[in-house]
Formats: C-alpha cells, structure tokens, sequence
C-alpha cells in the first residue's frame, strides 16, 4: 500500500487530500472538505483531469477575444490537443454566458461555452 | 451639487456586492462609480475557474461571477456610470470624478464606500539592474493583455514573485504557446496558492526557484536575457549562484497594494501593514461616513470574501444612514505573535451589533499552530490550526456576548506547535 498526499484543485481552498492506494485501487481518501474534493483524488490517481479556460476570437464583439471554460474537466494529457481547437475558434458577437461554443470537444463529453456574455458593436 | 445617500467607488466584486446590499437594505439613491468600459472589475481578465464556491456553491470562472453580481446590480437597479475616474475624494465626503460624457463633476454623499481594488508592485519597487527594454510586465498587465485585448505578449518567459496572478500567467502562457523557463521566488516558501502550484507549474513542469531572485536584465530595446541567484537567509543574491535564462518576457508577480490613493488624500488612517485604510466592526474608517472594503481595504486571496466582506460593508454603510450614531468608545484587535494584521482592527463594546469575524494573515508557514484570541489578561480562545500559511487568509470570530464584555484590547496570535 502507499500513501499520496495532494493538494486539491478544485477551489482556493487548497485542501490537503491523503489518499490510500494499492495499486490502481484507491482504498481510503480523507482530508477532503466536500465531496469535489474526493472525486478529484480518486481520478488525480488513475488519469488527472483539469477545467480548461482559455480564450477564442470574437468578431464584432466589446472586445476582441471571449473567455471560455469547459462544461466539465477533460483529461490533462488531452489540454495541448484541446487548445489547438480553442485557437482555431472564431465567433461573432452577441454572445450569452453559457452559449456553447466548442460541442463535445475531443469526445471528451466536455463543451466549451462563452465563460461571459458579450454584446456586440456596431 | 448632487447628493446621493450613498456613493461607491469601484464597480468591481467588493463595489457590486455593497450596491446589491445597500439596495436590499432600502437605500435606493446610489451611484457606481466604475472607470472601466463595464463593470466587474478584475475578474474580467480573471478567467480561470475557482471563484464562488462558497458564494454560490458553484465553480465558476472569474467572468461568469462578475456577471452574476451585474446581473443582481441591473435587477437592483443601481446606477452604474462607466468610464468614470474618480480624481478627488475629500473628508466631507465629496467626490470628484471625470467621464466622456459629463466632463469634470463634484458630487456628495451620505456615506461613501470605497470598493477601489489594488494595484501591483512594478519593477521600480525591487530594483533590477539593467536598462529598461520592452518585455517587462507586471504578471497582471500581461494577463489584461492576453485575456481581454488578445495580445500574446511573449514568447520565452521568466517570472518573478509566486504570487498567484504569475502562476495562473505561467499555466496561461503556456497553453497560449509560449515557453515558460521558470518562476523564482524570493521567500523560501510560494506566496501562491497551494493549488496553483499544483495546477499550474507542477502540471506543466515549469521549475519553481524558492530562495532565488532576478538580479539583471540584459536588452536594450528588447529584453534578451535574465540573471537568476540564489539568495540567503537576508534575501541577498548569494555571489557565484548566477544562472542565465534566454527569455524575451520578465513577468513580475511582487505583490499587490490597496489604491490608496484617495483614502490617503481624504486623511483616513491607514494601516501601515495592509496598506489600506484601518476599519471597524462596521467597516467604517477613521472618517465618519466612509466605509472600505474589498482589496482595497486588504488583498484578499478569495474573490468570495470580498463579496462577503463588501456585503458587510454596505450594512455597516445602512446602519450609519439610519442613526448616525457615534458608537462610543473602542477596544482595538491587534494582531500578536506570528500575525501580520487583522481587519477589522477595532470594535465599540458599548454598540455590538452582533458576532464579528476577524480576518488576519499569518507572517510564515506554520504545520501546527495554536490560534489564541486574548484580551488583557484573559484568554478569549484557543483553537488548534494546522498548515498555516501566509498566502492563505485566516479567520477567527468573536461574539456579540464577548465583545460585549471587552475590557481591554483584544489581541489574535498564532503559536506555533513544534512536534
């Protein structure tokens, strides 16, 4: 059996998650506040997953790029892969916070919606 | 002149939330004052994820819970004027301001709140030898660039300071395509989150220097090159630990300071260790009628307590409209051992409107430490505490039932427990 000790991502929070492991066998979590908290160690174990938050070209917008977010973490060793498609991206004003703008990107089941809403210039 | 009941300055996290509260607390004759283009402040460049899960017990990224609070502002119907710089603000609670559209104006008001933010230290505050080239950001300038105007400010990256802005930039950086040599802090400790050490230097394998510092630039027009040492325990460069990193960007994460600029000016006792003005339960300052919060009363490391903290603020800011009380003598809260300040600094044990929280830092990290909340003599409190750091904010809180008992002045420490 070994030991891991993490430091949870999900929040400024920061906890300190000890996590029991034989194998690929997670037996014990603790040190977690919330249940975010216990997902997050259970996976940083097997294949560790991030949020992505990034930036994608905006046309007509206030400005001239759109923070976006993914609806969900998607595996870190996929992030480079993703960015090539968030880079890639162009939309065009107006924009409502939550709009999807990437569907499923990489089958990842994850979506990458507009983190703001954006009006547009005229 | 134009009065209002209540005037805010900022139109960021802490000036949303005191608009929404003094709103719910039926002050309906209130302005914004915002000098950006929108509201929401900093956590428009902020567009990483983490924010509001105790706000709102979501994740959200920094957009989308400035969004939230413009979205309660606009329900609220609370006057927003943008590209709105306040100029003057004066002990009799009159304000200056300059916009596009109504030239130079003087307003008053009943109570003002200041929600003005902070602003980071810049290269002049460290001292770097060499010329002055193109190249050299604070961590936040460079984050404003690159996520709201689109701009990619370099290539090969060094950064300075580990406060989290430069972490959040290195991950950021990163992902955009540039390459990252390293972050070197000069403390033997980071000053950032835990967790962004995690998620973004560690995910990415960008080297972290505890104890380092830049001592050089090298580029004239351009900066070309970056001299790394190593430094001692009285943070000097240590001669001989010289390193030379090829980068085209110093990015600088130093810390951040309350824009006190205007509470200076208005002659509001300010707090030599936070650099922002000295408060009480209410949030008051030292002038009667002014209220702060937000990062610019002190730099929060959580954009959650600066909604909570403006919140409070703006019921501190109601409850002086109602009565205008004085509210008699105080008991000030000093901060003891191994602490670096506490907000609020002061209570009125004769006016105790209810349980205060108290939120301090502590000067270094400690394992196991014992939280001791003392007044005179008497001992209010002890609580064990474990994993104590400076970069992460801590409270305490004492009740309404103990505040009014005070006698003395209450002082919070923090022992450290060597096992």
């Amino acid at each position: 059996m070994i030991q891991k000790e993490l430091v949870c991502v999900n929040c400024p929070m920061g906890c300190r998650i000890s996590v029991e492991l034989e194998g690929d066998q997670v037996l014990s979590v603790s040190g977690n506040s919330c249940p975010r908290g216990k997902e997050y160690a259970l996976k940083e174990c097997i294949r560790p997953e991030r949020i992505l938050t990034s930036t994608v070209k905006v046309n007509g917008g206030v400005h001239r790029v759109l923070p976006v977010i993914t609806s969900k973490e998607i595996p870190l060793d996929m992030i480079f892969d993703a960015m090539e498609i968030v880079k890639k991206t162009e939309i065009s004003a107006p924009i409502h916070e939550g709009d999807v703008i990437i569907h499923d990107i990489l089958n990842t089941g994850a979506d990458v919606i507009a983190s703001r809403s954006m009006k547009a210039v005229h | 002149m134009k009065n209002y009941q209540a005037i805010i300055i900022g139109g960021g996290s802490a000036g949303l939330s005191a608009a929404v509260t003094l709103k719910k607390n039926g002050i309906e004759d209130i302005v914004v004052l915002e000098k950006d283009c929108e509201p929401g402040g900093i956590l428009e460049q902020c567009i990483h994820n983490g924010f509001g899960l105790q706000t709102f017990k979501e994740q959200l990224s920094g957009p989308a819970y400035a969004e939230r609070y413009v979205k309660m502002a606009e329900e609220a119907d609370v006057l927003i004027k943008l590209n709105t710089m306040v100029t003057k603000l004066t002990a009799d609670r009159v304000v200056e301001y300059v916009n596009p559209e109504e030239g130079a104006v003087r307003i008053s008001g009943d109570v003002i709140i200041l929600a003005v933010g902070c602003y980071e230290r810049a290269r002049g505050a460290i001292n770097i030898l060499g010329s002055r080239p193109a190249g050299v950001y604070t961590a936040g300038q460079a984050q404003r660039y690159l996520n709201i105007e689109g701009y990619l400010v370099g290539k090969r990256v060094f950064i300075l300071g580990s406060g989290d802005i430069g972490l959040i930039m290195a991950r950021r950086m990163t992902l955009e395509g540039a390459k990252v040599l390293g972050v070197a802090e000069i403390m033997p400790y980071s000053n950032g989150l835990p967790r962004n050490i995690k998620q973004c230097l560690e995910d990415f394998d960008i080297p972290l220097y505890l104890s380092h510092t830049v001592t050089r630039t090298f580029g004239r027009d351009r900066l070309e090159k970056i001299e790394l040492c190593e430094v001692d325990k009285d943070r000097k460069p240590i001669p001989g630990t010289e390193q030379y990193f090829d980068v085209d960007t110093l990015l600088l994460s130093i810390g951040l300071i309350p824009e006190n600029h205007l509470a200076d000016e208005a002659g509001i006792v300010m707090n030599g260790v936070t650099r922002g003005p000295v408060v009480d339960d209410s949030y008051m300052t030292s002038v009667p009628g002014i209220f702060a919060c937000g990062n610019g009363l002190h730099v929060h490391d959580l954009v959650d307590f600066v909604s909570l903290q403006a919140a409070r603020a703006a019921e501190g800011a109601a409850g002086y409209l109602k009565d205008k009380k004085d509210r008699g003598y105080i008991q000030h809260v000093n901060p003891g051992e191994n602490v670096s300040y506490t907000v609020p600094a002061c209570v009125h044990p004769a006016d105790v409107r209810g349980n205060v929280e108290f939120f301090f830092r502590v000067r270094k990290p400690m394992d196991e430490a014992v939280l001791e909340i003392r007044s005179g003599d008497t001992v209010i409190r002890t609580l064990k505490k474990k994993k104590l750091m400076p970069s992460e904010m801590e409270r305490a809180i004492l009740t309404a039932k103990e505040i009014a008992a005070l006698k003395d002045d209450v002082t919070i420490s923090v022992k450290e427990v060597i096992s």
